[in-house]
Protein backbone atom coordinates (compact mmCIF):
# COMPACT_ATOMS: atom_id res chain seq x y z
CA UNK A 1 0.00 0.00 0.00
CA UNK A 2 1.39 3.37 -1.05
CA UNK A 3 1.95 5.95 1.66
CA UNK A 4 2.28 9.70 1.11
CA UNK A 5 4.68 12.01 2.93
CA UNK A 6 3.53 15.61 3.47
CA UNK A 7 5.89 18.51 4.09
CA UNK A 8 5.21 22.25 4.39
CA UNK A 9 7.95 24.76 3.67
CA UNK A 10 7.24 27.35 6.35
CA UNK A 11 9.46 29.88 4.62
CA UNK A 12 7.11 29.78 1.62
CA UNK A 13 3.83 29.50 3.58
CA UNK A 14 1.91 32.80 3.60
CA UNK A 15 -0.77 31.72 6.07
CA UNK A 16 -3.64 31.72 3.57
CA UNK A 17 -5.13 28.75 5.48
CA UNK A 18 -6.18 27.23 2.16
CA UNK A 19 -4.96 23.78 3.25
CA UNK A 20 -6.66 23.73 6.66
CA UNK A 21 -9.89 24.87 5.01
CA UNK A 22 -9.74 22.06 2.43
CA UNK A 23 -8.32 19.27 4.62
CA UNK A 24 -8.99 20.26 8.23
CA UNK A 25 -7.82 16.89 9.64
CA UNK A 26 -4.52 16.94 7.78
CA UNK A 27 -3.05 20.42 8.35
CA UNK A 28 -2.72 22.63 11.39
CA UNK A 29 -1.62 26.26 11.76
CA UNK A 30 0.98 27.32 14.32
CA UNK A 31 0.74 30.52 16.38
CA UNK A 32 2.23 32.50 13.46
CA UNK A 33 -0.51 31.13 11.15
CA UNK A 34 2.04 28.97 9.33
CA UNK A 35 0.84 25.53 8.28
CA UNK A 36 2.24 22.09 9.00
CA UNK A 37 0.99 18.51 8.57
CA UNK A 38 -0.91 16.88 11.45
CA UNK A 39 0.83 13.62 10.51
CA UNK A 40 3.77 13.59 8.14
CA UNK A 41 2.96 10.17 6.68
CA UNK A 42 -0.56 9.28 5.58
CA UNK A 43 -2.54 6.92 3.42
CA UNK A 44 -3.34 8.56 0.07
CA UNK A 45 -5.99 11.25 0.56
CA UNK A 46 -7.47 13.22 -2.32
CA UNK A 47 -8.14 16.21 -0.06
CA UNK A 48 -4.42 16.48 0.68
CA UNK A 49 -3.71 16.38 -3.04
CA UNK A 50 -6.31 19.15 -3.50
CA UNK A 51 -4.73 21.21 -0.73
CA UNK A 52 -1.26 20.90 -2.25
CA UNK A 53 -2.58 21.80 -5.71
CA UNK A 54 -4.50 24.82 -4.36
CA UNK A 55 -1.75 26.29 -2.15
CA UNK A 56 -1.11 29.85 -3.38
CA UNK A 57 2.56 29.70 -2.48
CA UNK A 58 3.30 26.09 -3.53
CA UNK A 59 4.50 25.46 0.02
CA UNK A 60 3.14 21.91 0.31
CA UNK A 61 5.34 19.03 -0.78
CA UNK A 62 3.74 15.65 -1.41
CA UNK A 63 5.86 12.57 -2.18
CA UNK A 64 5.57 8.80 -2.20
CA UNK A 65 6.89 7.83 1.25
CA UNK A 66 8.83 4.82 -0.10
CA UNK A 67 10.27 6.11 -3.34
CA UNK A 68 10.42 9.86 -2.62
CA UNK A 69 8.78 10.49 -6.00
CA UNK A 70 6.57 13.56 -6.25
CA UNK A 71 2.85 12.84 -6.27
CA UNK A 72 1.07 14.21 -9.33
CA UNK A 73 -1.09 17.11 -8.14
CA UNK A 74 -3.54 17.11 -11.05
CA UNK B 1 -23.71 30.94 25.72
CA UNK B 2 -26.84 32.61 24.33
CA UNK B 3 -28.19 33.67 20.97
CA UNK B 4 -27.81 37.42 20.80
CA UNK B 5 -31.15 38.66 19.53
CA UNK B 6 -30.86 42.46 19.51
CA UNK B 7 -29.53 43.62 16.12
CA UNK B 8 -27.56 46.87 16.09
CA UNK B 9 -27.90 49.28 13.16
CA UNK B 10 -24.81 49.01 11.02
CA UNK B 11 -23.75 51.36 8.24
CA UNK B 12 -20.41 50.72 6.51
CA UNK B 13 -18.09 53.72 6.70
CA UNK B 14 -17.95 56.02 3.70
CA UNK B 15 -15.19 55.47 1.13
CA UNK B 16 -11.84 56.77 2.35
CA UNK B 17 -12.96 56.78 5.99
CA UNK B 18 -11.70 54.32 8.61
CA UNK B 19 -14.00 51.40 9.46
CA UNK B 20 -16.57 52.13 12.17
CA UNK B 21 -15.33 51.78 15.72
CA UNK B 22 -16.87 48.54 16.92
CA UNK B 23 -16.09 49.31 20.52
CA UNK B 24 -18.88 51.86 20.14
CA UNK B 25 -21.22 49.90 17.87
CA UNK B 26 -21.04 46.42 19.35
CA UNK B 27 -19.45 47.03 22.73
CA UNK B 28 -16.35 45.31 21.37
CA UNK B 29 -18.09 41.97 20.75
CA UNK B 30 -16.22 40.04 18.03
CA UNK B 31 -19.48 38.62 16.60
CA UNK B 32 -22.78 40.48 16.71
CA UNK B 33 -26.14 40.63 15.02
CA UNK B 34 -26.76 43.71 12.90
CA UNK B 35 -29.33 45.34 10.69
CA UNK B 36 -27.72 46.37 7.39
CA UNK B 37 -28.65 49.60 5.55
CA UNK B 38 -30.87 47.60 3.16
CA UNK B 39 -32.80 46.11 6.07
CA UNK B 40 -31.24 42.64 5.96
CA UNK B 41 -30.25 41.06 9.24
CA UNK B 42 -26.74 39.60 9.33
CA UNK B 43 -24.14 38.48 11.82
CA UNK B 44 -21.04 40.63 11.55
CA UNK B 45 -17.70 39.13 12.50
CA UNK B 46 -15.09 41.71 13.48
CA UNK B 47 -12.46 40.06 15.70
CA UNK B 48 -9.32 38.81 13.93
CA UNK B 49 -9.45 35.30 15.40
CA UNK B 50 -13.19 34.97 14.82
CA UNK B 51 -12.87 36.05 11.18
CA UNK B 52 -10.08 33.54 10.53
CA UNK B 53 -12.00 30.79 12.29
CA UNK B 54 -15.11 31.56 10.27
CA UNK B 55 -13.60 31.73 6.80
CA UNK B 56 -11.71 28.44 7.12
CA UNK B 57 -14.85 26.63 8.35
CA UNK B 58 -16.77 25.05 5.45
CA UNK B 59 -20.02 25.26 7.41
CA UNK B 60 -20.08 28.94 6.40
CA UNK B 61 -21.30 28.50 2.81
CA UNK B 62 -20.69 30.90 -0.07
CA UNK B 63 -22.93 28.86 -2.40
CA UNK B 64 -25.94 29.42 -0.13
CA UNK B 65 -25.14 33.14 0.12
CA UNK B 66 -25.24 33.67 -3.66
CA UNK B 67 -28.20 31.33 -4.28
CA UNK B 68 -31.19 32.80 -6.15
CA UNK B 69 -33.39 34.79 -3.82
CA UNK B 70 -30.53 35.53 -1.45
CA UNK B 71 -27.92 37.12 -3.72
CA UNK B 72 -27.65 40.88 -3.98
CA UNK B 73 -27.66 42.47 -7.45
CA UNK B 74 -24.29 42.86 -9.16
CA UNK B 75 -21.25 40.78 -8.44
CA UNK B 76 -23.03 38.53 -5.94
CA UNK B 77 -25.70 37.75 -8.51
CA UNK B 78 -23.17 36.68 -11.12
CA UNK B 79 -21.04 34.71 -8.62
CA UNK B 80 -23.32 31.64 -8.43
CA UNK B 81 -21.48 28.60 -9.80
CA UNK B 82 -18.16 30.46 -10.06
CA UNK B 83 -15.06 30.09 -7.88
CA UNK B 84 -16.25 32.95 -5.69
CA UNK B 85 -19.72 31.48 -5.24
CA UNK B 86 -19.18 27.75 -4.69
CA UNK B 87 -18.12 25.54 -1.77
CA UNK B 88 -15.82 22.49 -1.82
CA UNK B 89 -15.78 20.10 -3.63
CA UNK B 90 -17.10 22.12 -6.64
CA UNK B 91 -14.97 25.06 -5.57
CA UNK B 92 -11.81 22.93 -5.32
CA UNK B 93 -12.32 21.49 -8.79
CA UNK B 94 -12.63 24.98 -10.32
CA UNK B 95 -9.92 26.62 -8.25
CA UNK B 96 -7.34 23.93 -9.07
CA UNK B 97 -7.73 24.75 -12.76
CA UNK B 98 -6.42 28.28 -12.26
CA UNK B 99 -4.49 28.09 -8.98
CA UNK B 100 -1.18 27.20 -10.62
CA UNK B 101 -1.26 30.30 -12.85
CA UNK B 102 -1.45 32.59 -9.81
CA UNK B 103 1.05 31.05 -7.38
CA UNK B 104 3.79 33.20 -5.87
CA UNK B 105 6.41 31.56 -8.10
CA UNK B 106 4.46 31.96 -11.36
CA UNK B 107 3.54 35.55 -10.59
CA UNK B 108 7.13 36.42 -9.64
CA UNK B 109 8.07 35.43 -13.19
CA UNK B 110 5.66 38.12 -14.44
CA UNK B 111 7.33 40.86 -12.35
CA UNK B 112 9.62 42.15 -15.15
CA UNK B 113 6.60 42.48 -17.46
CA UNK B 114 4.59 44.29 -14.75
CA UNK B 115 7.55 46.64 -14.18
CA UNK B 116 7.78 47.29 -17.93
CA UNK B 117 4.08 48.21 -18.12
CA UNK B 118 4.51 50.53 -15.11
CA UNK B 119 7.43 52.17 -16.86
CA UNK B 120 5.53 52.62 -20.14
CA UNK B 121 2.51 54.13 -18.38
CA UNK B 122 4.70 56.60 -16.44
CA UNK B 123 6.57 57.50 -19.66
CA UNK B 124 3.25 58.32 -21.29
CA UNK B 125 2.09 60.34 -18.26
CA UNK B 126 5.26 62.41 -18.08
CA UNK B 127 5.05 63.07 -21.82
CA UNK B 128 1.72 64.87 -21.41
CA UNK B 129 0.81 68.16 -19.67
CA UNK B 130 0.01 68.08 -15.95
CA UNK B 131 -2.19 67.40 -14.11
CA UNK B 132 -2.72 63.76 -15.01
CA UNK B 133 -5.68 61.61 -14.01
CA UNK B 134 -3.95 58.71 -12.28
CA UNK B 135 -7.05 56.50 -12.60
CA UNK B 136 -7.20 56.65 -16.40
CA UNK B 137 -3.48 56.88 -17.07
CA UNK B 138 -2.04 54.47 -14.52
CA UNK B 139 -3.96 52.67 -11.81
CA UNK B 140 -6.63 51.18 -14.08
CA UNK B 141 -4.61 50.33 -17.20
CA UNK B 142 -1.87 48.58 -15.17
CA UNK B 143 -3.89 45.67 -13.72
CA UNK B 144 -6.19 45.62 -16.75
CA UNK B 145 -3.30 45.14 -19.15
CA UNK B 146 -1.72 42.47 -16.93
CA UNK B 147 -4.88 40.34 -16.64
CA UNK B 148 -5.68 40.81 -20.34
CA UNK B 149 -2.21 39.57 -21.28
CA UNK B 150 -2.61 36.57 -18.97
CA UNK B 151 -5.98 35.70 -20.52
CA UNK B 152 -4.81 36.46 -24.05
CA UNK B 153 -7.34 39.25 -24.60
CA UNK B 154 -6.39 41.84 -27.25
CA UNK B 155 -5.28 45.12 -25.65
CA UNK B 156 -7.57 46.98 -28.07
CA UNK B 157 -10.59 45.65 -26.13
CA UNK B 158 -9.42 47.09 -22.79
CA UNK B 159 -11.73 50.08 -22.78
CA UNK B 160 -14.79 48.03 -23.56
CA UNK B 161 -13.89 45.72 -20.70
CA UNK B 162 -13.60 48.58 -18.34
CA UNK B 163 -17.13 49.74 -19.17
CA UNK B 164 -18.50 46.26 -18.51
CA UNK B 165 -16.63 45.67 -15.28
CA UNK B 166 -17.53 49.17 -14.12
CA UNK B 167 -21.21 48.31 -14.50
CA UNK B 168 -20.94 44.87 -12.93
CA UNK B 169 -18.73 45.58 -9.94
CA UNK B 170 -18.59 49.34 -9.59
CA UNK B 171 -22.13 50.19 -8.67
CA UNK B 172 -24.61 47.81 -7.10
CA UNK B 173 -27.16 50.56 -6.72
CA UNK B 174 -27.44 50.90 -10.45
CA UNK B 175 -30.42 49.69 -12.41
CA UNK B 176 -30.20 45.90 -12.36
CA UNK B 177 -31.12 45.76 -16.08
CA UNK B 178 -27.95 47.69 -16.79
CA UNK B 179 -25.90 45.28 -14.68
CA UNK B 180 -27.46 42.28 -16.45
CA UNK B 181 -26.84 43.79 -19.89
CA UNK B 182 -23.17 44.34 -19.08
CA UNK B 183 -22.84 40.80 -17.68
CA UNK B 184 -24.48 39.31 -20.78
CA UNK B 185 -22.28 41.34 -23.15
CA UNK B 186 -19.10 40.40 -21.28
CA UNK B 187 -20.16 36.75 -21.33
CA UNK B 188 -20.85 36.96 -25.06
CA UNK B 189 -17.44 38.47 -25.65
CA UNK B 190 -15.77 35.47 -23.99
CA UNK B 191 -17.96 32.98 -25.88
CA UNK B 192 -16.49 34.44 -29.07
CA UNK B 193 -12.94 34.68 -27.70
CA UNK B 194 -13.07 31.02 -26.60
CA UNK B 195 -14.25 29.98 -30.09
CA UNK B 196 -11.35 31.89 -31.60
CA UNK B 197 -8.79 30.39 -29.18
CA UNK B 198 -10.12 26.90 -29.92
CA UNK B 199 -9.36 27.51 -33.57
CA UNK B 200 -6.04 29.20 -32.84
CA UNK B 201 -4.58 28.10 -29.49
CA UNK B 202 -2.08 30.45 -27.85
CA UNK B 203 0.17 30.44 -24.80
CA UNK B 204 -2.36 31.97 -22.42
CA UNK B 205 -4.70 31.11 -19.57
CA UNK B 206 -7.84 31.03 -21.74
CA UNK B 207 -6.24 28.40 -23.98
CA UNK B 208 -5.14 26.39 -20.92
CA UNK B 209 -8.71 26.42 -19.58
CA UNK B 210 -10.05 25.36 -22.97
CA UNK B 211 -7.66 22.39 -22.88
CA UNK B 212 -8.88 21.49 -19.38
CA UNK B 213 -12.41 21.43 -20.80
CA UNK B 214 -11.83 19.77 -24.17
CA UNK B 215 -9.06 17.30 -23.26
CA UNK B 216 -10.04 16.35 -19.72
CA UNK B 217 -13.68 17.48 -19.30
CA UNK B 218 -12.83 19.14 -16.01
CA UNK B 219 -15.31 22.00 -16.35
CA UNK B 220 -18.42 22.78 -18.35
CA UNK B 221 -18.53 25.26 -21.22
CA UNK B 222 -20.49 27.64 -18.99
CA UNK B 223 -17.95 27.30 -16.16
CA UNK B 224 -15.15 27.98 -18.61
CA UNK B 225 -16.80 31.15 -19.88
CA UNK B 226 -17.82 32.33 -16.40
CA UNK B 227 -14.27 31.71 -15.13
CA UNK B 228 -12.81 34.01 -17.80
CA UNK B 229 -15.39 36.71 -16.98
CA UNK B 230 -14.67 36.38 -13.27
CA UNK B 231 -10.90 36.59 -13.67
CA UNK B 232 -11.20 39.68 -15.81
CA UNK B 233 -13.51 41.49 -13.41
CA UNK B 234 -11.67 40.46 -10.26
CA UNK B 235 -8.36 41.54 -11.72
CA UNK B 236 -9.60 44.97 -12.64
CA UNK B 237 -10.99 47.55 -10.24
CA UNK B 238 -9.67 45.84 -7.12
CA UNK B 239 -5.98 46.46 -7.75
CA UNK B 240 -6.71 49.80 -9.47
CA UNK B 241 -8.48 51.20 -6.48
CA UNK B 242 -5.97 49.71 -4.06
CA UNK B 243 -3.36 51.77 -5.86
CA UNK B 244 -5.58 54.88 -5.59
CA UNK B 245 -6.53 54.44 -1.93
CA UNK B 246 -2.96 53.50 -0.97
CA UNK B 247 -1.60 56.61 -2.64
CA UNK B 248 -4.16 58.77 -0.80
CA UNK B 249 -3.10 57.20 2.49
CA UNK B 250 0.58 57.82 1.74
CA UNK B 251 -0.06 61.43 0.68
CA UNK B 252 -1.90 61.92 3.95
CA UNK B 253 1.21 60.71 5.82
CA UNK B 254 4.15 62.65 4.33
CA UNK B 255 6.59 61.21 6.87
CA UNK B 256 5.77 57.67 5.74
CA UNK B 257 6.05 58.67 2.09
CA UNK B 258 9.45 60.23 2.84
CA UNK B 259 10.57 57.00 4.50
CA UNK B 260 9.70 55.06 1.33
CA UNK B 261 11.50 57.57 -0.90
CA UNK B 262 14.56 57.29 1.31
CA UNK B 263 14.49 53.48 1.31
CA UNK B 264 12.57 51.82 -1.56
CA UNK B 265 13.60 48.49 -0.01
CA UNK B 266 10.72 49.12 2.41
CA UNK B 267 8.15 48.90 -0.39
CA UNK B 268 7.15 45.21 0.07
CA UNK B 269 6.62 45.77 3.81
CA UNK B 270 4.78 49.03 3.09
CA UNK B 271 2.47 47.29 0.63
CA UNK B 272 1.37 44.85 3.37
CA UNK B 273 0.69 47.76 5.74
CA UNK B 274 -1.23 49.55 2.98
CA UNK B 275 -3.29 46.40 2.44
CA UNK B 276 -3.96 46.23 6.19
CA UNK B 277 -5.03 49.86 6.49
CA UNK B 278 -6.90 50.43 3.23
CA UNK B 279 -10.55 49.50 3.03
CA UNK B 280 -11.28 48.59 -0.58
CA UNK B 281 -15.03 48.20 -0.48
CA UNK B 282 -18.22 48.12 1.51
CA UNK B 283 -19.32 44.80 2.90
CA UNK B 284 -17.18 41.74 2.01
CA UNK B 285 -18.79 38.62 0.48
CA UNK B 286 -21.29 37.02 2.86
CA UNK B 287 -21.68 33.38 3.94
CA UNK B 288 -24.71 31.44 5.17
CA UNK B 289 -24.45 28.97 8.05
CA UNK B 290 -25.26 25.33 7.26
CA UNK B 291 -25.47 24.42 10.96
CA UNK B 292 -25.71 26.02 14.40
CA UNK B 293 -22.15 27.24 14.92
CA UNK B 294 -20.34 28.64 17.95
CA UNK B 295 -18.22 31.65 17.07
CA UNK B 296 -16.76 34.42 19.21
CA UNK B 297 -18.87 33.59 22.26
CA UNK B 298 -22.25 33.27 20.52
CA UNK B 299 -24.16 30.55 18.69
CA UNK B 300 -25.14 31.49 15.14
CA UNK B 301 -28.17 29.42 14.10
CA UNK B 302 -28.24 27.54 10.78
CA UNK B 303 -29.43 29.46 7.73
CA UNK B 304 -28.23 32.90 8.87
CA UNK B 305 -26.27 35.46 6.87
CA UNK B 306 -22.74 36.04 8.23
CA UNK B 307 -20.28 38.68 7.00
CA UNK B 308 -16.56 38.82 7.88
CA UNK B 309 -15.41 42.42 8.42
CA UNK B 310 -11.82 42.06 7.22
CA UNK B 311 -10.87 45.71 7.55
CA UNK B 312 -12.06 45.80 11.15
CA UNK B 313 -10.24 42.54 11.91
CA UNK B 314 -7.14 44.20 10.43
CA UNK B 315 -7.42 46.76 13.24
CA UNK B 316 -7.83 44.22 16.02
CA UNK B 317 -5.55 45.55 18.80
CA UNK B 318 -4.88 42.02 20.08
CA UNK B 319 -3.01 41.30 16.84
CA UNK B 320 -1.78 44.71 15.63
CA UNK B 321 -0.29 47.05 18.25
CA UNK B 322 -1.70 50.59 17.99
CA UNK B 323 -3.77 49.42 15.04
CA UNK B 324 -4.87 52.89 13.91
CA UNK B 325 -1.26 53.96 13.39
CA UNK B 326 -0.12 53.68 9.76
CA UNK B 327 3.50 52.55 9.80
CA UNK B 328 5.26 51.40 6.62
CA UNK B 329 7.84 49.53 8.70
CA UNK B 330 5.25 47.41 10.52
CA UNK B 331 5.31 43.63 9.95
CA UNK B 332 1.67 43.48 8.81
CA UNK B 333 1.68 40.50 6.44
CA UNK B 334 -0.77 38.55 8.63
CA UNK B 335 -3.56 40.98 7.65
CA UNK B 336 -6.80 39.63 6.22
CA UNK B 337 -7.14 41.99 3.25
CA UNK B 338 -7.11 38.96 0.93
CA UNK B 339 -9.35 36.88 3.19
CA UNK B 340 -8.30 33.33 4.16
CA UNK B 341 -9.40 29.75 3.60
CA UNK B 342 -10.62 28.33 0.31
CA UNK B 343 -11.70 31.78 -0.97
CA UNK B 344 -8.33 33.39 -0.20
CA UNK B 345 -7.96 35.89 -3.04
CA UNK B 346 -6.80 33.98 -6.11
CA UNK B 347 -4.98 37.08 -7.36
CA UNK B 348 -3.33 37.97 -4.04
CA UNK B 349 0.23 37.27 -5.16
CA UNK B 350 -0.35 39.06 -8.46
CA UNK B 351 -1.84 42.06 -6.64
CA UNK B 352 1.23 42.17 -4.37
CA UNK B 353 3.59 42.25 -7.35
CA UNK B 354 1.46 44.89 -9.11
CA UNK B 355 1.25 47.09 -6.00
CA UNK B 356 4.96 46.76 -5.28
CA UNK B 357 5.94 47.65 -8.85
CA UNK B 358 3.33 50.43 -9.04
CA UNK B 359 4.74 52.17 -5.96
CA UNK B 360 8.33 51.54 -6.99
CA UNK B 361 7.49 53.39 -10.20
CA UNK B 362 5.35 56.19 -8.75
CA UNK B 363 7.77 56.93 -5.90
CA UNK B 364 10.96 56.42 -7.86
CA UNK B 365 10.03 58.35 -10.97
CA UNK B 366 7.57 61.02 -9.84
CA UNK B 367 9.24 63.05 -7.07
CA UNK B 368 6.88 65.55 -5.46
CA UNK B 369 3.83 63.45 -6.44
CA UNK B 370 0.77 65.20 -4.99
CA UNK B 371 -2.96 65.74 -5.47
CA UNK B 372 -3.89 68.40 -8.01
CA UNK B 373 -7.22 69.10 -6.28
CA UNK B 374 -8.17 69.10 -2.58
CA UNK B 375 -8.73 65.57 -1.26
CA UNK B 376 -12.23 66.63 -0.18
CA UNK B 377 -13.13 67.22 -3.86
CA UNK B 378 -12.36 63.61 -4.88
CA UNK B 379 -15.48 61.73 -5.93
CA UNK B 380 -16.18 58.06 -5.44
CA UNK B 381 -18.59 56.31 -7.79
CA UNK B 382 -21.90 55.47 -6.14
CA UNK B 383 -22.45 51.91 -4.94
CA UNK B 384 -20.90 49.80 -2.27
CA UNK B 385 -18.90 46.96 -3.78
CA UNK B 386 -15.60 48.73 -4.49
CA UNK B 387 -14.58 52.20 -3.41
CA UNK B 388 -13.89 53.34 -6.90
CA UNK B 389 -12.56 56.85 -7.58
CA UNK B 390 -13.89 58.63 -10.66
CA UNK B 391 -10.65 60.54 -11.11
CA UNK B 392 -7.43 61.09 -9.20
CA UNK B 393 -5.82 64.26 -10.59
CA UNK B 394 -2.13 64.45 -9.64
CA UNK B 395 0.92 66.64 -10.25
CA UNK B 396 4.61 65.98 -9.63
CA UNK B 397 7.97 67.72 -9.77
CA UNK B 398 8.68 71.18 -8.36
CA UNK B 399 5.56 72.98 -7.05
Amino acid sequence: MTRWRISVDKSLCIGSAMCVAIAADRFVLDERQRSGPVEAEIDPDELVRDAAASCPSEAIGLVDADTGQRIDLD
Amino acid sequence: MTVDSSPVKFTPARPGQPPPDLRTISGGRPVFRAELPDGRIAWLVSGYESVRQMVIDQRFSRALAVAPGRAQPGFEMSAAGSISGTDPPEHTRLRKLVASAFTARRVEALRPRVAAIVSQLIDAMTGRPQPADLVASFSLPLPAQVICEMLGVPAADLEQFHAWSDAIIGDWQRDSDEIMTAAVELYGYFVTLIENKRAQPADDLTTALIAARDDADRLSEHELTAMCCGLLIAGHETTANHINLSLLLLLDHPGQMAALRADPGLIPTAVEELLRCTRLGGLPPARVTTDDIQLGGVVIPAGELVIPLYSTANRDPSVFTSPDRFDVTREAASHLAFGAGVHYCLGAQLARVELQEAFRGLIGRLPGLRLAIPASDLEFKPGMAIHSLRELPVRWGEP
